[in-house]
């Protein structure tokens, strides 16, 4: 092991994961020959880069050291040296499994569009291999105007995949999705300069451990809470989603759901709480209304949708709630769950959103009632859908259940209104599931068309199989998962737990405060 | 070796004839599912001996499952008189529930997949009565929901199997909310979920209190209480029950396997797991008495108009749950094992003897259809006849053992909640005996009410099914005397041990033992049983007819009986509909007009309007909201702001 170790040491493993990608598409832009022989080779390399990828970055999981806290892997390099601005790369607990759920869904993604996507092949793939160079960049990133630069550069594939490749209203979608998230990240970016001119440095590490004037903190963190927020997407900010998710392709949904939104529970986490813990606490009671609101409001929501990624774009919203919820109770039950809550929602939504593009693929539509009885005619594909619906519902043995039963455990003791409120949507995310999966699998098989569907196929089971075992892997055995978030969580906490304490006394005063202590 | 055996061995049947059930074929799946489960049946037997009689209760531990912080929870397995009894219980009936399966789904077209549920139904079930931690448990408790979820939904082509399997997913969902919340509650309480941790804190909290939802509670009791919800859920007790008698949507082995001894007992055996918990929460126990003795009586009342054979016992099982939870309240756990382990077997007798009539009668349900038939399936009629025996509580059959326990702890109770459940479980007798042998006059005896198709038609079911049938009669007769001294007799304390706790200030048992009755209270519960079949025979033997003149005479009170007490009605009223009538105000309200009307394509669209007509004042109400929301979220952010003392410091560059 420590042999691996100090080999992968030697290597600047972060930078290769999050190049290699970009590698790959400067291949695929190399392909010359007719269209057909350009899209074939560009589905192979980008299948294959991103395959190498995935592989290359078990090594950062199997050489990661669980026992500290510390960022691993670092690299270092001079960017801007007049700012003070550097290249610096490093994961730690908190963001390093974010990187392998990352390139986890990558080949899957290039698989699901492998029929699915006809035109303009080759910029689709080098579109997605892009995307998947910031998204890991994005955590990877150590500085803040690394992060900044990868943080916006994933708009910019994604806005071009659902206005390019999408269905329906994508130019609509594209430019909702574009605004939102642009509005939310100017005033990021206006923070983060605030940020810099007050520390005098763009270096994550250090800016964790400089302390803000309280008062620039809440400003500080409002610009923050507006991007985060719509990344997330918090409610009412989510409305981007459910159209965005329904004009993407298919596998512009899946990382949708799947990495992008995590990037604003990632900010919350990575910014938010280490840097600006004080206004932290004192918004905490704002966090909570929304997230329980977005639970219980967009679980209602998805139960009338007629429309399949519209319902699971709004469950999306309902189950990110939860990890609102848990980063913001502030002890390690909540923020464990909350971090193990979004891998298995990237996991779980990934794998619905590839589930309705199946049946997109064979039917062209994605109206609920067109479907029915799939049970019969497609018995795979409807246990596929069953193990996700479940893991979805937060069935224990599966993924879904760990995240959600940690952050309300979590919640609970921060505060019981808060949990007793979010543990609604425990029946709620029951009902629309299991009315979802009634409506297309069960009930009988009578319509002409749906009869002549076939069932999954080589390449959807090669999909599927590993997602199936992801889910369940992390369902009953999700102790290698949490340990590696284990420490970095606990030292997180440790400095924001002496915060509340400081605060919660200071602080009764302030409308927040009492609110808070009237709920407790 | 064996116990582990005895809770994985269904699992291993059941994903074998799950996904190779295309290569190994039917028989092969029949074979695979009831070896399996009857194995693990062979194997409880040793495990019961050696755990409950001996006294060697330990852990098993298997591995680590959660931990985050102070909270740990791992894989293990707990054997002590209560798990070895639950699983010995389970695995038995399940055993014969698998055999019958064979011969009553021969006609189906996915038996393989039929076969997997009903193991991995029995392995949920088995790893909820062993778990050694709420974690555990609810893992246990969840697997039961979601695969009778699947078995009630068996028949997916049926619209309404598909809204029963919602239903009773989504009710259970209901009780687990309660449930979580109460692990949360024990975890906040203890820093543990482990149950022999939380047990041995449990009466140093005697005396505790907690805040919890803006209240200040005794620790002990909210704990309890949220438990109990739970419970209400599994055990489909009174508010949480609707889903139970739809339940029978599923195939008639289905409603044997969930009504006798699994799922719906889970809630009882919480009770009787956290007794620790609960003796120190006497509010708590007199909330499970109150539910537990009035879901008795409402069951029981409907039960006595229904006319689905199936509903009818269905019915039946829930009130003999409130039975069950009546002794629990009462401190009498024991009795309330004991009567759930007899009714098991009764009950899984009674449902398969229906199944095994609705086989002979082409698939017909409805019992003012039938009469007439004893003498043409004589086996079917006879164990049926038993089973009835057994639930009116007529000695020397287990019924009477087991009821008439919980009738005199009930009785012994010196609690209002002890007195009101003792009247009540009274008059239940009554009411059972009535129904069931209504049932059983209606079914078999007068005169053939079949047309005349189905008649020629009737025919005894094959020995595949009534060989089970046969077993759980002698269960049915037996098992009651057999158990009696053990479970509740005066050597209880030792065979239970650790198991069971109750304060020896609310026991019960003991009392009731030591208690020298007028003849009349001793005998009270049999003379009423003796009294429902006098007045059912009169109803529907002597004079027929009867029935009908009072149902006529009363019809309000007929037909708020034959509705369930409107139950259902009201639920869809209160909560089905509004929910589908909120998310669509949310969703075109909410989402549509006022968040995208406000936001993105109002604000394009202002822009578009101001453009277009410059210079001419607008007055669009939309723009005025929009304006007053703006201003309204400017305002309450500065002003959070300016609390906190933010301006004059703002921003430094």
């Amino acid at each position: 092991m420590t042999a691996l170790r100090n080999f992968i040491d030697g290597l600047p493993i972060l930078s290769l994961v999050t190049f290699l990608p970009l590698l790959g598409a400067g291949l695929i832009l190399a392909v010359r020959g007719d269209s057909e022989t350009v899209a074939r080779q560009a589905r192979f390399i980008a299948l294959w880069t991103t395959l190498i990828t995935f592989a290359l970055s078990l090594f950062i999981w199997i050489g990661f050291n669980p026992t500290t806290s510390a960022f691993q892997f670092e690299e270092r390099a001079e960017w801007l040296p007049q700012y003070k601005i550097t290249y610096r790369m490093g994961v730690d607990g908190i963001s390093m499994l974010f990187v392998i759920l990352s390139t986890f869904l990558m080949p899957l993604c290039v698989l699901a569009s492998w029929h699915s996507i006809e035109k303009m092949v080759r910029e689709y793939m080098v579109a997605f291999l892009a995307l998947e160079t910031m998204m890991i960049g994005m955590f990877c990133a150590m500085d803040m105007v690394l992060f900044y630069v990868f943080f916006e550069g994933v708009l910019i594939p994604m806005f071009l995949i659902i206005g390019i490749w999408g269905g329906g209203r994508r130019v609509y979608s594209a430019f909702k999705f574009f605004l939102f998230t642009l509005t939310g990240s100017v005033l990021l970016l206006v923070a983060m300069l605030a940020m810099y001119y007050t520390a005098g440095t763009t270096d994550i590490p250090t800016l964790m451990n400089t302390k803000f004037p309280v008062p620039m903190q809440y400003w500080l963190w409002l610009g923050l809470f507006a991007s985060f927020a719509v990344k997330v997407p918090m409610w009412p900010v989510h409305t981007w989603l459910p159209d965005a998710h329904v004009d993407a392709p298919t596998a512009g949904s899946v990382i949708l759901a799947g990495v992008l939104l995590k990037m604003g529970g990632y900010g919350f986490l990575r910014f938010s709480l280490p840097m600006l813990p004080e206004a932290s606490v004192y918004f905490t009671p704002l966090i909570y209304t929304l997230s329980v609101i977005a639970i219980i409001y967009t679980s209602l929501v998805a139960l009338v949708q007629q429309d399949m990624k519209k319902l699971i774009a709004y469950s999306s919203v309902a189950h990110m709630g939860y990890v609102t919820l848990g980063v913001f109770a502030g002890n390690q039950q909540g923020v464990q769950g909350a971090i193990f809550q979004m891998l298995s929602h990237g996991v779980v939504s990934g794998a619905l959103f590839l589930c309705v593009g199946v049946v997109y693929d064979r039917l062209h539509t994605r109206e609920i009632d067109r479907y029915g009885g799939l049970a019969d005619n497609m018995p795979k594909y409807a246990f596929v859908f069953m193990v996700f619906m479940l893991a979805s519902v937060g069935l224990p043995g599966t993924a879904g259940f760990v995240g959600e039963f940690l952050v309300l455990a979590g919640a609970f003791q921060a505060n019981s209104w808060v949990a007793l409120l979010a543990a609604s949507g425990v029946i709620l995310g029951a009902t629309y599931m299991l009315y979802l999966y009634r409506r297309v699998i069960f009930g009988a098989l009578t319509k002409a068309d749906v009869k002549a569907m076939l069932d999954l196929d080589r390449r959807e089971i090669a999909i599927f199989a590993p997602v199936v075992a992801v889910v369940m892997w992390m369902g009953l055995y999700p102790l290698p998962f949490l340990d590696v978030m284990n420490v970095s969580v606990t030292e997180l906490l440790n400095k924001y737990q002496a915060v509340v304490v400081s605060t919660s006394t200071a602080d009764a005063g302030t409308v927040g405060g009492s609110l808070l202590a009237w709920l407790r | 070796m064996l116990m582990v055996a005895s809770v994985f061995l269904p699992l291993l049947g059941a994903t074998i004839a799950g996904f190779f059930g295309r290569f190994i074929g039917n028989r092969g799946a029949h074979v695979v599912t009831c070896l399996g489960i009857g194995l693990a049946a062979v194997c409880s037997i040793p495990t019961f001996i050696d755990v409950a009689i001996h006294g060697h209760s330990h852990v098993v531990p298997v591995f680590s499952f959660l931990v985050s912080g102070t909270f740990e929870a791992a894989w293990a397995l707990r054997y002590d008189t209560l798990s070895a009894t639950m699983v010995m219980t389970v695995s038995c009936v399940s055993t014969l529930i698998h055999v019958y399966s064979v011969g009553y789904m021969s006609h189906d077209k996915s038996q393989p997949r039929f076969m997997a549920y009903l193991s991995l139904f029995s392995f949920a079930m088995l790893a909820l009565v062993t778990a050694d931690n709420l974690v555990q448990l609810f893992f246990g408790w969840e697997g039961v929901g979601v695969v009778s979820y699947l078995l009630i939904g068996f028949w997916y082509h049926k619209p309404s199997a598909c809204a029963a399997a919602i239903k009773a997913f989504v009710v259970n969902r209901v009780g687990d909310f309660g449930f979580l919340l109460g692990i949360f509650a024990a975890y906040y309480l203890f820093d543990a979920v482990t149950f022999d941790v939380i047990f041995s804190a449990a009466p140093g909290k005697a005396d505790s209190t907690v805040t919890l939802f803006s209240h200040q509670w005794h620790a002990l009791t909210i704990t309890c209480l949220l438990l109990f919800v739970g419970a209400m859920g599994k055990s489909a007790q009174l508010f949480l029950h609707t889903w139970l008698p739809d339940a029978m949507e599923g195939p008639t082995p289905v409603s044997a396997l969930i009504h006798a001894a699994t799922m719906v007992t889970a809630g009882v055996f919480l009770v009787a797991r956290m007794s620790p918990l609960f003796e120190y929460a006497p509010t708590a126990l007199a909330v499970v008495t109150i539910v537990g003795a009035t879901t008795a009586f409402f069951a029981a009342t409907v039960g006595c108009v229904q006319n689905d054979i199936k509903r009818i016992i269905a019915y039946s099982t829930c009130s003999q749950l409130g039975y069950m939870f009546v002794a629990c309240g009462v401190s009498a756990y024991q009795g309330g094992i004991f009567h759930l382990m007899t009714h098991a077997w009764f009950k899984a007798l009674l449902f398969l003897s229906a199944g095994s009539v609705i086989h002979a009668m082409s698939d017909e349900q409805d019992i003012r259809k039938m009469g007439g038939i004893w003498n043409k399936i004589p086996m079917t009629f006879a164990v049926m006849t038993i089973g009835t025996i057994a639930i009116t509580g007529i000695p020397p059959l287990s019924g009477f053992f087991s009821k008439d326990m919980i009738i005199e702890a009930a009785h012994a109770s010196e609690t209002s909640a002890g007195h009101y459940a003792y009247l009540m479980t009274i008059l239940v007798a009554l009411l059972t005996s009535f129904y069931s042998w209504r049932l059983i006059f209606i079914t078999f005896f007068g005169v053939p009410r079949a047309d005349h198709h189905t008649m020629e038609h009737i025919h005894e079911s094959p020995y595949v099914m009534l060989i089970p049938l046969f077993v759980l009669s002698l269960g049915a007769v037996f098992i009651g005397g057999g158990f009696n001294e053990l479970f509740v007799g005066h050597g209880r304390e030792h065979f239970w041990g650790e198991a069971i706790k109750v304060l020896p200030a609310h026991d019960t048992i003991e009392r009731a033992h030591n208690e020298h009755a007028p003849f009349v209270i001793e005998w009270l519960p049999l003379i009423v049983s003796l009294a429902g079949l006098a007045v059912a025979y009169w109803m529907y033997m002597a004079r027929p007819g009867t029935a009908a003149r009072l149902a006529n005479s009363m019809p309000w009170l007929y037909r708020f009986l034959l509705n369930k007490w409107y139950f259902d009605e009201l639920y869809n009223f209160l909560f089905v509909r509004p929910a589908f009538k909120l998310g669509r105000l949310f969703w075109k309200g909410g989402d549509g007009a006022i968040i995208d009307g406000l936001g993105p394509d109002g604000v394009s669209s202002v822009v578009v309007r101001a453009a277009r007509r410059l210079g001419i004042v607008q007055s669009g109400y939309l723009y005025h909201y929009a304006f007053a929301m703006i201003i309204g979220i400017a305002g309450v952010v500065t002003w959070m702001v300016i609390r906190a003392g933010g301006f004059g410091h703002g921003v430094t560059p």
